[in-house]
């Protein structure tokens, strides 16, 4: 695709700049659709209709708020630090975008297949951090600052357990680049690392080592995005709103925007270590199912089937106390964690 | 160490059942009522705004009397002899009306539903409809005028009515200085006294 592109233009600037098009627009996309389906199903969930009113089913719902956001006025609190209050929400959602930069939409599509792209993925989102901080404290509000520190308390936290059990795949892998992980989960769905990978039969021991590990990466990143149950950064009915309580219009979208785009990534994420990334599930049977064009359909759908999970997970659980989340964390996923690294490791050796 | 695994194991076999409830209910049948297009039945007997058929109204007051937040207001006017109260004089059930009745109001700010004043009357013309949506943004408004006489009936009627009860009270002086007159002409029973003390008050 790259070199298509350099065919076309000529340069190699203008094909920088055309390769991330496309997955804005799906960000955007995706995010007015995400908001939108995760008010139906929380409806669905608790026997309501939901958005009905703009459009049919209310499928222009989130289209109408998106406009009446851009009409409000941003309000600047007096006494906060203007120019961090402005930065924030662009360096949260700045930091949510970059990690699509690896994300691997299909064999030929991909921002930058780095030979570093996991480790890329998990610096760069945890940026957001900073984000959050800094959207925290300039607002001058003590709700903010308590939803930035939690937020920050949380998501590094929990960055350990994202790592370590993204590590044992690198472990089985022997690569951090993700167009390598979907490489080599080619060949059908029984060659998915979440059932052991390709080789032989004596890989299946592996499966409880990666299915526990695979639960702990989608909890960990579920707290990375702040999502319910972690959603204590957040916790309307302690917090207000906690970091975007002073944010209003556009630069309240921005946040939410940032939530869902992150909300996807770290989906792709999962799927490109457990649930072979663009690979579809029936191999090369039919080739024309493995096509680059049916790959980024797979890729979308498998992506989309980890922010249904997440969606009905929030409608389903309340939200964790700081401490228990701390519980969650230190005393519960990271020593699993460390437990299946050192399982997968010694299964690698022997 | 055994209740550490026993904790997770509980934690995922909890999850697992919780997400399956929510899951069981996406395909459930929404219980939501569209409001406005859609309404629920009203249940038996139930206590919505007050409405007052004034052709069948006779003025007794009792209505006003039974409310227990004094929300009713009533006025009336003796009729005059001859003068037809309303188009027949008549209720629906024949009784004679006697009373015009210029002002009929209920404040249904006030109004308690307690129905109470639907019991007392006689001739069932106050009675609860099932309009429950008439909320507004003045108070006043919700001061519901029932009466289908005009202002200017109503100081007709009084202005009759007065001279009426003056022509009465005239004739009752008259007739009872006649009596007097006709009771000094007679022979002096014994008690005078009592005749003198008669005629002092009524002059």
């Amino acid at each position: 695709m790259d070199q298509f592109l350099i065919n076309i233009f000529g340069d190699n600037i203008i094909k920088d700049i055309i390769i991330p098009v496309p997955v804005l627009i799906w960000v955007s996309v995706f995010a007015l659709g995400a908001v939108l389906a995760e008010r139906k199903i929380s409806a669905f969930m608790q026997d309501r209709i939901g958005p009905n009113r703009t459009g049919k089913w209310g499928i222009l719902q989130t289209i109408m708020d998106v406009v009446k956001l851009f009409q409000k006025e941003f309000v600047t609190p007096i006494r906060s630090n203007k120019i961090l209050f402005r930065t924030a929400p662009y360096l949260v959602f700045t930091a949510a975008f970059l990690g699509y930069a690896v994300l691997p939409f299909s064999s030929v599509y991909i921002g930058v297949d780095l030979n570093l792209g996991l480790f890329y993925f998990f610096a760069i989102t945890s940026l957001g951090v900073m984000g959050l901080l800094l959207a925290g404290w300039s607002s001058n509000n003590k709700y903010s600052l308590y939803g930035g520190l939690r937020s920050v308390a949380q998501i590094v936290s929990y960055e350990i357990p994202t790592a370590l059990s993204a590590l044992s795949v690198v472990m089985i892998a022997g690569t951090l680049s993700m167009q390598k992980f979907c490489v080599l989960q080619g060949g059908g769905i029984q060659n998915w690392y979440i059932f052991g990978g390709p080789g032989g039969i004596s890989r299946l021991i592996m499966i409880p080592f990666l299915l526990s590990s695979a639960l702990i990466l989608f909890i960990s990143t579920l707290a990375e995005t702040n999502r319910t149950p972690f959603d204590i950064p957040e916790a309307d009915s302690e917090l207000v709103a906690g970091v975007h309580l002073e944010y209003s219009g556009m630069m309240f979208a921005m946040f939410f925007f940032a939530e869902y785009a992150q909300m996807f990534a770290v989906s792709g994420i999962i799927t490109t270590l457990f649930f072979g990334g663009w690979q579809s599930p029936f191999g090369d049977l039919i080739p024309f199912l493995n096509s680059p064009v049916m790959q980024i359909f797979w890729f979308l759908i498998k992506g989309l089937f980890f922010v249904f999970v997440q969606i009905w997970l929030r409608w389903t659980l309340p939200r964790v106390r700081v401490d228990q989340l701390m519980i969650i964390c230190w005393k519960y996923m990271i020593p699993l964690a460390f437990i299946n690294l050192f399982a997968i490791g010694l299964y690698l050796v022997l | 160490m055994k209740q550490y695994f026993k904790n997770i194991y509980s934690s995922i076999a909890t999850i697992l059942i919780g997400m399956g409830i929510t899951l069981k209910h996406v395909f459930y049948k929404s219980v939501t009522i569209q409001y406005p297009e859609q309404k629920l039945q009203l249940p038996e007997r139930e206590r919505n705004r007050l409405f007052v058929n004034m052709d069948d109204c006779i003025g007794c007051d009792q209505c006003a009397k039974a409310c227990p937040v004094s929300c009713i207001d009533i006025e009336t006017i003796k009729a005059v002899p001859g003068d037809i109260v309303g188009k027949t004089g008549l209720t629906s059930q024949g009784k004679k009306k006697a009373l015009f009745v210029p002002k009929f109001t209920i404040d249904l700010a006030k109004c308690c539903y307690c129905q109470l004043c639907v019991f007392p009357c006689p001739t069932e013309c106050i009675y609860m409809t099932e309009v429950y949506e008439f909320s507004s943004f003045k108070r006043d408004e919700l001061l519901y005028e029932f009466t289908d006489m005009t202002p200017e009936m109503a100081v007709e009627k009084r202005k009759k009515a007065e001279e009426y009860a003056i022509e009465q009270a005239k004739k009752k002086e008259e007739t009872a200085k006649l009596a007097a007159t006709k009771k000094a002409t007679e022979p002096k029973t014994p008690d005078i006294a009592k005749t003198e003390i008669k005629k002092d008050t009524e002059s």
